[in-house]
């Protein structure tokens, strides 16, 4: 039985890495390819080692950008991604957690219309409803301005519908324990609610992040601004299909760099966000 | 310090349900006051109106010579224990306790002293830093009291505080609770379904039924002379056996008093002896010994009557028609199947209109 027990785990170990592989050689080749010369490339002669030009790669993809039409150093696009990414991740929260806590907390008319209206746009994803939302911020003149890339993509049902189940689930004697404590309901939020809803609150901003992050169509509509460009449509940009020779090394290293805020996030936060979607005790 | 006065309060819920139907009771300064009661007869509900948790809908209730129906419950000077302590889990002990105190821009320096206080008086000054989920049942209990006692209110409120306690900590809790309140001196009302903690723990005694007062009273001259049936065999464990009277086997022996009236008779277990004598004015039954049950000190002896007796007013606790329960020193015990004659003195017997809603003197 021991010898059986360590077989299947040999097995499992081999499938896993299997997987891993699956998953990681893509990425590698990404990362090899950013570090070699771009004739080389073009040749099909592509090493799968890493070759020589790592600094000058990434120093020219940061500060400079491609040598093409559309010169833009990667690092404001990144810029760019990164403000829009953490003023949707912030602002969905922000958003959600205040409309849950009235649709939870306070009877008011037509709290149940209220809920079922924010639950129905759950149905209305921005590809739907592009057209007026793009009328409305173009007539709004936030065109190629980080208020027209985030705003109209903070409003959240789902982040409102996860803080609203997570609120249903906080004890009813807390609030009435904090009500005989004389907080009024803005201390109660601020002192209580807040506290408890870190662990999903982190976990919401991970989620978001990475969904702010990867937006495309969107950021590939409100700009056009070279300045104002996302790190997804700048890689997009980059691939020049006509007359130049794709600058494929200087692609590569922006697609390595457009992974690395992400993978940041998750592994920054991995212990709360773990902690945000299992927890279930009080 | 203060009174605590319910006018005929009343509790009406918007679907219609009637939780609380005119409840007149009058709380001493400094009087520890037990409501008790089934689950669903209002008790809590009315705790709970009293703390400002749940809107009155008739009546007043007056705290303190103030009569408080609109007024928020951090505004009423009241300090409330839950049944399940309701600690905020993120704060350390230190802040739930100073909590209240700082929302009322009470000074740092007085707010150290007070907490320090009731730790030490708790036995809690070694954990005041910890998270409530590093605390034991008890403990978590004892900084739920905490919370309440730095306040130094006019009233306390329980909410069964004891009900998720193992036994034996709740006996240990319940004489701390009381010592406590006698030691502070503050006006208390606390909530239970346990008629045993009800006993122990009140000055005054209110027996609760359907949203209504059964009985109000030092809880010795209730269980002496419970005003109703369900009072008899709610206070008291194992519960009153109550009988009818219509039985020729019992209205015989009955005869020659107003217990003519009478539709349900009443006993104690404990006020029957076994014996063959029949004191005089007295009732004796014939019981088939059916189970026993020997607790060391006590036995308790489960009979059957020869004749089916016919239903009684439903009360909790309520023993099937027929059965009697006789509880006797626990040096005897009688054999399963056995033929005894048990027998109760004229002065223990409890009599009731057919209703069970009056009692009659005997």
């Amino acid at each position: 039985m021991v010898e059986e027990e360590g077989f299947r785990r040999y097995v499992a170990h081999i499938i896993l890495w299997i997987g891993i592989a699956i998953v990681a050689f893509p990425v590698y080749l990404a990362f090899v390819a950013s570090t070699q010369d771009n004739a080389v490339i073009a040749n099909g002669q592509m090493s799968l080692l890493p070759g020589g030009h790592f600094f000058q790669t990434y120093y020219q993809t940061i500060f400079v950008g491609t040598s093409g039409s559309t010169r833009e150093p990667v690092g404001n696009m990144m810029l760019n991604s990164l403000v829009m990414a953490l003023l949707i991740a912030v602002g969905k929260i922000a958003i959600s957690i205040i409309s849950a806590y009235a649709i939870v907390y306070f009877r008011f008319p037509f709290r149940m219309p209220i809920f079922w209206l924010i639950f129905v746009t759950l149905m209305l994803p921005v590809e739907v409803r592009i057209y007026p939302t793009y009328k409305i911020v173009a007539d709004l003149h936030m065109l190629d301005s980080y208020a027209g890339l985030s705003l109209p993509l903070i409003a959240s049902a789902t982040a409102t519908l996860l803080f609203r189940q997570f609120f249903m689930t906080v004890p009813d004697e807390l609030l009435e324990a904090s009500r005989i404590d004389g907080a009024g309901p803005f201390r109660f939020f601020w002192d209580t609610l807040l506290p408890l809803s870190r662990t999903n609150m982190a976990a919401l901003f991970v989620i978001l992040f990475i969904l702010g992050w990867n937006q495309y169509l969107w950021p590939l509509l409100i700009t056009t601004r070279d300045d104002m460009q996302t790190i997804q449509i700048g890689i997009r940009k980059m691939i020049t299909t006509t007359d130049a020779l794709t600058e494929w090394p200087i692609v590569m290293a922006t697609a390595v760099l457009a992974m690395l805020p992400p993978v940041l996030v998750v592994v920054v936060m991995q212990k709360l966000f773990v902690r945000g979607l299992v927890e279930t005790e009080k | 310090m203060a009174n605590v006065t319910l006018r005929s309060v009343r509790k009406t819920y918007p679907g219609g349900f009637e939780a609380i139907k005119g409840v007149d009771v009058d709380v001493g300064d400094g009087q520890f006051c037990v409501l008790v009661g089934p689950s669903g007869c209002g008790k809590s509900t009315l705790l709970r109106m009293v703390a400002g948790l749940e809107t009155v809908t008739g009546g007043e209730i007056d705290i303190g010579g103030r009569v408080v129906n609109g007024i928020e419950p951090a505004d009423r000077d009241i300090a409330m224990v839950f049944q399940n302590y309701a600690l905020y889990p993120h704060m350390s002990v230190y802040n739930n306790m100073a909590y209240g105190l700082r929302n009322r821009g009470m000074a740092e320096a007085e707010i150290k002293t007070r907490v320090e206080e009731a730790a030490r008086v708790l036995e809690l000054s070694s954990m005041l830093e910890r998270k409530p989920r590093q605390l034991s049942g008890g403990q978590r209990q004892r900084v739920a009291m905490g919370r309440a006692i730095v306040r130094q209110p006019k009233v306390f409120l329980f909410d069964e505080p004891l009900s998720n306690l193992d036994a034996k900590l709740r006996i240990a809790m319940r004489v701390e609770i009381r010592k406590l309140q006698r030691r502070l001196n503050t006006t208390s009302i606390y909530v239970t379904h346990d008629q045993l903690e009800a006993m122990t723990l009140a000055d005054i005694l209110v027996v609760m039924n359907g949203g209504q007062v059964e009985q109000v009273g030092n809880p010795l001259d209730i269980y002496e002379k419970p005003a109703t049936t369900f009072v008899a065999s709610f206070i008291g464990a194992p519960p009153m056996n109550l009988m009818s009277t219509r039985p020729e086997e019992i209205r015989s022996q009955l005869a020659g008093s107003n217990a003519a009236d009478a539709g349900i008779l009443g006993i104690r277990p404990e006020d029957f002896v076994i014996t063959d004598d029949v004191p005089a004015g007295g009732v004796a039954l014939p019981l088939t010994v059916e189970a026993i049950e020997r607790v060391g000190a006590e036995t308790f002896v489960y009979g059957s009557r020869e004749q089916e007796d016919q239903r009684v007013a439903a009360t909790p606790g309520e023993l099937p028609p027929g059965e009697v329960i006789v509880r006797i020193p626990g040096t005897q015990a009688p054999a399963i199947g056995a033929k005894i004659r048990v027998a109760a003195a004229r002065a223990k017997l409890h009599l009731f209109s057919d209703d069970g809603r009056k009692r009659l003197e005997a």
